[in-house]
């Protein structure tokens, strides 16, 4: 039993709620890092917002839609009502098309923001 | 017991003992209080993604969509959609930040951001009102399903899932409860799944019958407007879309979840896949809604369209084939009551056992204890109330908790992730007007049944509460600039900024 190698202790970084100081100090470091921040913010709020906008434009114009032109939910493609092969069906690939294009972005988002502080250390 | 009911028992101990089982195993595994707590945050996204869906299908989701889907028709699609667009609005707004947080419940999370107790105090408060408004389903629904399966009394089902619920809380923990959840959204989704492929095979075997009822009647069943259509219609459906789009975020069992994640990019990804999971899974009470008018147009008519996933197979299916489909559909349904109810009754235990029992009964009730009779105070009120008030509508329910957690929870969420200015004053303000306005919308919804005028307005309040909380916390938090918390700015940097970064600085 000698032989076997020490115990080694892995741990992650600590994510308790308060945090302590040395993670918080990231947004008081410079004024540099300040602007770096606000410009990650304001790119993550523009992501958020657009892929929001596409949803609303998308599904969320779909009642608009039917209640402009009542005739649609008349309309039966494939023998299948509309509303039910738009609603019941077409609409949940959309969502994580709108999802994966959200990771996607808001990824590359992080990675400038850590591009720029480690540019300029 | 007649034999009929055969393979509805048995698909209901399955699955009360694999539930205890799974629980059991994951209990072996569990050995620290951080395993217990939040499963020591080592769950993988897929993991992590497929609890969420065991988790957040419920009752409503399992049973009650195909059954309005049958009644009423296209309008209530609305409802899986935007269970479903909810997590896209939250993965947008709140998935990573919240996460980097690090808060495990939403008044963790007021805390934090706001450094106040009484906005703390609030949103515990919120937590449990919202969480039992949505368990008192559950409970009701388990005893129709037990009526309908079984022929067992209504109380039964109730409290059989209050007992599972109990003992797996009570001695598993989060990480237990994981495997169990994810094991729960397989069920669900096979327990439709196969089911409704076979139903559409023998559908495609009758040479594809057409839907009952005549033309007209069909054109107003596929109009995805609520009632007549008309102006009342699409501000009904609109204000539903606003209740379910933003509030998944705002609701107790979905926050916990986040914290088992390890970091803000997983939990994005673990987002991702729950949008695909519900997704797939969502699909399917359409098809039980359809072949329900084709098939089973008398359980419309008889007011029984809650039991059509239940009934259907047996209606369209004879013999052994039927008895095993109607039995995974029930044991489907009873795993739809079991998990939903499990991750609700942990979000309440939490926050009455630190909230409630630990600080008012300390040093009697602590940590675990606490706990441990927050969990059976968190499931023994809404048992209770489900026993003695059997007539409330499932989905509205539901559909009724969403409203109070879009115009609370959500503005809460979102402005404190995204806005600097935010005080515990505005927090609180927008709070309290959220919860009256959509709270006195449940009161009216539970003890009134007219529709008339402008009591639409409360009928689906969420389009005029959701802006109202959204403007009252607005302008409150510019009233009160002296009281935004010192650490804002390092709170948000914490909240946004990546990981490796974070990392980076702790080597230095």
């Amino acid at each position: 039993m000698s032989d076997q190698p020490p115990r080694v202790r892995v741990t992650g970084p600590s994510r308790r709620p308060q945090g302590g100081q040395r993670r918080v100090d990231l947004g008081v470091e410079s004024p540099l890092s300040e602007v770096y921040l606000d410009s990650l913010l304001a790119a993550q709020l523009r992501l958020a917002g657009r892929i929001l906008l596409v949803l609303g434009l998308t599904v969320g114009s779909l009642p608009l839609v039917f209640f402009v032109v009542p005739d649609l939910a008349e309309v039966t493609p494939l023998g299948i009502p509309l509303s039910w092969l738009l609603l019941g069906f077409g609409v949940y690939p959309l969502l994580v098309l709108l999802g994966w294009r959200f990771v996607v972005s808001a990824e590359r988002n992080e990675r400038d923001f850590v591009d720029l502080t480690r540019g300029t250390r | 017991m007649s034999l009929e009911a055969l393979p509805g028992v048995i698909a209901v101990s399955l699955v009360a003992v694999a539930t205890l089982v799974i629980g059991s195993w994951g209990l072996k595994l569990s050995r620290t209080t951080s395993d217990f707590f939040v499963a020591s945050r080592s769950v993988n996204p897929q993991l992590n993604a497929s609890a969420i869906g065991g988790e957040y299908l419920s009752a409503a989701s399992f049973l009650g969509v195909a059954g309005l889907l049958l009644t009423f028709g296209a309008e209530m699609l609305w409802y899986p959609i935007g269970w479903t667009a909810g997590y896209l609005v939250l993965l947008a707004l709140v998935a990573a930040p919240l996460r980097r947080s690090g808060a495990y419940t939403l008044p963790d999370f007021a805390e934090a951001r706001l450094g106040s107790r009484s906005a703390r105090a609030a949103c515990s408060l919120l937590v449990v009102v919202i969480a039992w408004l949505y368990l008192l389903p559950q409970f009701q629904g388990a005893g129709l399903t037990l009526r309908s399966a079984v022929g067992a009394p209504t109380w039964v089902g109730p409290l059989i899932v209050g007992v599972v619920v109990l003992a797996n809380i009570g001695s598993g923990g989060m990480r237990s409860i994981t495997f169990v959840q994810a094991f729960q959204y397989w069920l669900k989704l096979t327990a439709l799944l196969l089911p409704a492929a076979i139903l559409l095979a023998v559908w495609f075997g009758d040479g594809t019958p057409p839907a009952a009822g005549a033309a007209a009647d069909l054109a107003e069943w596929s109009r995805p407007l609520a009632g007549d259509g008309g102006g009342r219609g699409l501000y009904l459906t609109y204000s539903l879309i606003l209740a379910t789009f933003l509030g998944t975020m705002g609701l107790p069992h979905v926050v916990v979840r986040f914290y088992t994640n390890p970091d803000g990019p997983a939990a994005r990804r673990t987002t991702l896949v729950v949008l695909g999971l519900l997704g797939l899974f969502y699909v399917l009470p359409p098809v039980y809604g359809a072949l329900g008018r084709v098939y089973a147009d008398e359980l419309a008519r008889t007011g029984r369209s809650d039991a059509l996933v239940l009934e259907l197979p047996r209606l369209m299916v004879s013999g052994p084939v039927g008895d095993v489909l109607t039995g995974l559909v029930t044991a489907g349904a009873f795993a739809a009551f079991l998990s939903t109810s499990s991750g609700l009754s942990i979000a309440v235990a939490g926050v009455l056992g630190q909230d409630v029992f630990d600080r008012w009964f300390s040093p009697r009730l602590h940590g675990v204890s606490a706990f441990r009779v927050g969990a059976v105070v968190a499931v023994v009120v809404p048992l209770v109330v489900a026993l003695a008030l059997p007539n409330l509508g499932v989905a509205r329910a539901v559909g009724l908790a969403f409203a109070v957690a879009a115009s609370t929870f959500c503005p809460l969420l979102v402005l404190g992730i995204w806005w600097r200015r935010l005080t515990d004053a505005g927090a609180v303000a927008g709070l309290l007007v959220g919860f009256v306005g959509s709270g006195s919308a449940v009161l009216w919804a539970m003890t009134s049944r007219s529709t008339g005028g402008w009591a639409v307005l409360l009928e689906q309040p969420a389009a005029w509460t959701v802006p109202l909380t959204f403007l009252t916390m607005v302008t409150v938090s510019l009233l009160t600039p002296d009281r935004v918390p010192a650490h804002t700015r390092a709170f948000l940097a914490r909240l946004h900024a990546p990981e490796t970064l974070l990392l980076d600085r702790s080597s230095l």
